[in-house]
């Protein structure tokens, strides 16, 4: 369980979080939207420790995350951009963060890995893989540990459709483990069937956080573009 | 018989006799000079009947030598005013017990001293007690001898026409210039031969006042406390093919003119205030076929005029030359200046004497002309050595980028470093010796 | 080792900027050392070029490596090591692969053509500068958030410690050259560790010697082995201060 109280992060005089406060339940799928600069991917670096905010607390399991650098250990994180040094090989960079997980390869869910095909990649290096590659050893590397909490920014950008429905279906079948998953994306439409929950930042401020069903009943809408479109407009 | 045999007979006769007769002649005139010399040798041993030799000098009369055997001979004050050789036979020693004059000889012409050992002279401040001191004498040789551990080992004074040869002289190690005397000392003298000697560890290695016409050849001037050679006030000497290594400064020349300098070697001259050769208030000499080599300053000149500086090369040192502004007229032509930190330095800005056509390591001008002279100047003075003539802490910025930007700016906008200090005709290679 | 230091450290030495540098110095040295049969005098050269290239390379490559692993390092961040661990092992990659061109590129030809004292002490003062410009550098890019101004920064400090520090101290001589200025002089000279490792190797030749007054005068006070001692106490310094500050900056940043 993620618990946020009144957050606050300001860059300078920029204010980019105001006061929020977010409760993520286990077996929950949220969708964090919003429009460029409001905030989406400060609130996921301040839950990943990469930021520290400014004042309010960070709950994981009950547990503040101040100070504390463990907690990362049930938290995969896949970023928007993944960029790697140039002449590592894929497996060096897996080796390297299963190091830093402690973890065995053997004993790591590899299940995405082997659907995407990288073993095969295993001994190129970094900088000779195409955009669309590097995304999939970013997606590998967030789902590798089984972690309860799973933090994908932008996933499906740059993966061509194949990929991407089976990172689509990974997510899904997590969820259904129990895992709390937090996605960012601007295409809409693909967040169907994925999520279960809608969070949405405007100017650092949290507009509204609510399930889906209640969101579509109230609009009487099915897909999220529409529910989001007609939601936004009332507002 | 006709008188043409006669003739022939008779000049057959006297060609026998004089086959005859001329080894016979040169035999009794080889006897005519043996015989005197035979007959006056006179041993000193403690087996002998004659055990001092203070008693052989006492019984010998002139043209006498005195054989001295080997041992230990302590003798005080030995005088010596008749012409006579001292001989050394079997490594003889001859011992001053830190208190005498070992050996005094005065007022006479054609003494031998060779092949003896003379050890422990008196020291003090008030006398100059040497090994052998000559006075007042000509035509003598001191060939030969080891001298150690003496306050002066050969002092000569008043005397000329005399040779002093092949001998090793050693000082006391680590007494200071105040205790230590030199190691040959010449005070007034003329026509004086010093050749392949060997001295250490002496205040001056050579030291020369008032003595002219003489030539200093083939000695070894190593590790004397203060030069290795020193002349003050001695006109129309020579000094050819010595080498100086690692004295306060290699070579003093000082208040004198007409000093000859040729090929000889100045090395590791090392340290505050040294040099390879240092001249002050001379003039008219020629340095020509030297080499100085990682001496601190190689050449310092002060007060100096009409000296020709030439053929000579500078490797590896300090400063090559250090030409003060005091000095006029000195020309530097045809030497080779390699790797030194800097090649010249002055303390002034008018310049008055010429460097022309020497070979700089450093110059990196160009020759469209073909013809072995680089087309444009070269100013041996950088600015960083004028700076370290002002403010001598500078020198911590020795090697570092912003000197080198410094100079090359100064090279291409001469503001500091004296104008008219300057080659011409730098060589394009060196100066083939 | 752990092994974010090995795949780093492997990383940088396939670089092919690396490899030039490595490249550069090692045909550099051969080159000097050919030119030259006299090897103190090739050190002397080699020094020259050490002394420009070595705190250029290693600051700018450091800074363009950090800047350009900006994503890689925002990954390892978000991963449950800490900050201090992370830091202090990516340091160790890029300072141990920039020490190790620096030995194999200019310590090899070195250790072949001047296997003695002066030799050993080139190699180790270049190493030792190695680390203090790495160090700079990350202090440097932890600082900046922005490539170009960290880059800008990279380039600053080298010009001042090459060039700049050097002319402020010559303008200081100038102005009070009357005042007895020498001590002043070489305890403000040996704060900077470019001008510090020139001096360690020039007392170690005889140029100190060849330099008369000032040589001397320099020799006493840093050619001791109390001096030495000293000399490399400030070069220590040097690359730890830095590199804690670093470490402290990049605790407490913002990613």
């Amino acid at each position: 369980m993620i618990d946020i109280k009144n957050v606050n992060k300001k860059f300078g005089k920029l204010h980019v979080l105001k006061d929020i406060s977010v409760q993520i339940k286990k077996s929950n799928s949220v969708a964090l939207l919003g429009p460029n600069a409001s905030g989406k991917t400060t609130f996921i670096k301040c839950l990943l420790g990469m930021l520290i905010p400014d004042s309010g607390t960070i709950e994981i399991n009950n547990q503040s995350i101040k100070g504390d650098y463990k907690y990362r250990n049930i938290i995969g994180y896949m970023p928007q951009i993944g960029r790697y040094p140039q002449n590592m090989t894929i497996e060096q960079v897996f080796d390297m963060i299963l190091e830093i997980r402690k973890t065995a390869l053997s004993s790591a869910d590899t299940e995405l890995m082997e659907a995407f095909g990288l073993k095969a990649l295993f001994s190129k290096r970094m900088g000779t893989l195409s955009g669309g590659t590097t995304q999939k050893v970013s997606a590998c590397l967030a789902f590798l540990f089984s972690p309860e909490i799973i933090i994908l920014d932008e996933p499906t950008a740059g993966l061509d459709p194949l990929s991407s429905e089976i990172l689509k279906e990974k997510i899904k079948h997590e969820r259904s483990k129990g895992k709390i998953i937090l996605i960012t994306s601007h295409i809409l439409s693909e967040l169907d069937e994925m999520v279960s929950e809608i969070m949405y930042l405007r100017e650092g401020n949290l507009v509204f956080h609510s399930g889906i069903e209640e969101l579509q009943s109230r609009t009487g809408e099915k897909s999220v573009s529409k529910v989001i479109t007609s939601i936004l407009k009332t507002l | 018989m006709n008188t043409e045999e006669k003739f022939v007979i008779g000049k057959k006769f006297w060609f026998r006799f004089l086959r005859w007769i001329r080894p016979l002649f040169l035999s009794v005139v080889f006897l005519f000079f043996l015989l005197p010399l035979h007959a006056g040798v006179i041993n000193v041993s403690s087996r002998d009947k004659i055990t001092t030799i203070k008693q052989a000098v006492e019984i010998a009369t002139d043209g006498d030598t005195i054989m001295i055997n080997g041992g230990m001979y302590k003798e005080k004050n030995i005088v010596v005013k008749k012409k006579i050789t001292l001989l050394g036979k079997n490594n003889p020693l001859l011992d001053g017990e830190g208190t005498y004059e070992i050996l005094t000889i005065k007022d006479v012409a054609g003494v031998v001293v060779s092949g003896l050992t003379f050890q422990h002279s008196g020291f003090s401040s008030l006398k100059d007690l040497a090994a052998i001191k000559v006075i007042d004498s000509r035509h003598f040789s001191i060939t030969k001898n080891t001298i150690l551990n003496t306050h002066f080992a050969i002092y000569i004074a008043g005397c000329d026409s005399f040779s002093i040869t092949n001998n090793q002289i050693r000082g006391t190690p680590g007494n200071d210039e105040q205790t230590t005397g030199n190691g040959i000392h010449l005070w007034k003298n003329s026509y004086a031969t010093i050749t392949n000697n060997n001295i250490s560890g002496h205040r001056d290695g050579i030291y020369f006042e008032f003595v002219q016409h003489s030539t200093i050849t083939g000695n070894y001037c190593k590790s004397n406390i203060r030069y290795g050679l020193h002349f003050m006030f001695s006109n129309n000497d020579e000094y050819i093919q010595n080498t100086f290594e690692k004295n306060g400064a290699g070579v003093a020349v000082m208040f004198s003119h007409h000093i000859h300098m040729f090929k000889n070697h100045f090395l590791f001259n090392q340290g505050e205030s040294t040099y390879g050769l240092l001249l002050k208030e001379i003039n008219d000499g020629i340095i020509r076929d030297n080499v100085f080599e990682q001496n601190t300053i190689g050449i310092y000149l002060e007060g100096t005029n009409r000296i020709d500086v030439t053929d000579n090369k500078f490797l590896r040192n300090g400063y090559a030359i250090r030409i003060q502004a005091s000095c006029n007229n000195n020309n530097v032509n045809k030497n080779n200046f390699f790797e030194n930190t800097f090649d010249v330095a002055t303390n002034g800005t008018l310049v008055l004497n010429n460097f022309n056509g020497n070979f700089w390591d450093k110059y990196d001008g160009y020759d469209l002309k073909r013809d072995g002279v680089g087309d444009v100047p070269y100013r041996p003075i950088s600015l960083f050595s004028m700076v370290i003539e002002n403010i001598p802490v500078a020198s911590v910025f020795l090697r570092s980028f912003i000197v080198f930007l410094l100079d090359q700016s100064e090279k291409i906008i001469p503001s500091i470093t004296p104008e008219n200090l300057v080659d011409n005709t730098p060589l394009m290679k060196p100066v083939k010796m | 080792m752990n092994k974010i230091v090995k795949y780093v450290t492997i990383d940088i030495l396939k670089s092919k900027v690396v490899l030039t540098y490595l490249l550069f110095l090692f045909l550099t040295c051969f080159g000097i050392f050919n030119l030259d049969n006299n090897t103190t005098k090739g050190i002397l050269s080699l020094l020259n070029i050490v002394l420009f290239i070595v705190p250029l390379v290693s600051l700018i490559y450091s800074t363009i490596y950090i800047f350009n692993s900006g994503e890689f390092i925002e990954l390892l961040v978000a991963q449950p090591i800490s900050r201090k661990k992370l830091i202090t092992s990516i340091y160790a990659a890029v300072s141990l692969s920039l020490v190790t061109a620096f030995i194999v590129g200019a310590g090899i030809p070195v250790l072949i053509y001047s296997p003695d004292k002066i030799g050993l002490l080139f190699i180790i003062t270049g190493a030792l500068l190695t680390l203090i410009f790495t160090s700079l550098a990350f202090l440097g890019s932890v600082i900046t958030r922005d490539k170009a101004k960290g880059i800008g920064m990279a380039i600053f400090i080298w010009l001042f410690f090459s060039i700049l520090y050097d002319g402020i101290l010559l303008l200081i001589m100038f102005q009070f050259s009357d005042y007895p200025i020498e001590k002043l002089i070489i305890v403000l000279s040996s704060f900077n560790p470019v001008d510090i490792s020139r001096i360690l190797i020039l007392i170690h030749t005889d140029y100190s010697a060849l330099m008369g007054y000032s040589g001397a005068l320099f020799k006493e006070f840093l050619g001791s082995q109390k001096g030495s001692v000293v000399i490399f106490a400030i070069l220590i310094a040097w690359i730890i201060i830095p590199a804690i500050a670093a470490i402290r900056k990049f605790i407490k940043k913002d990613f």
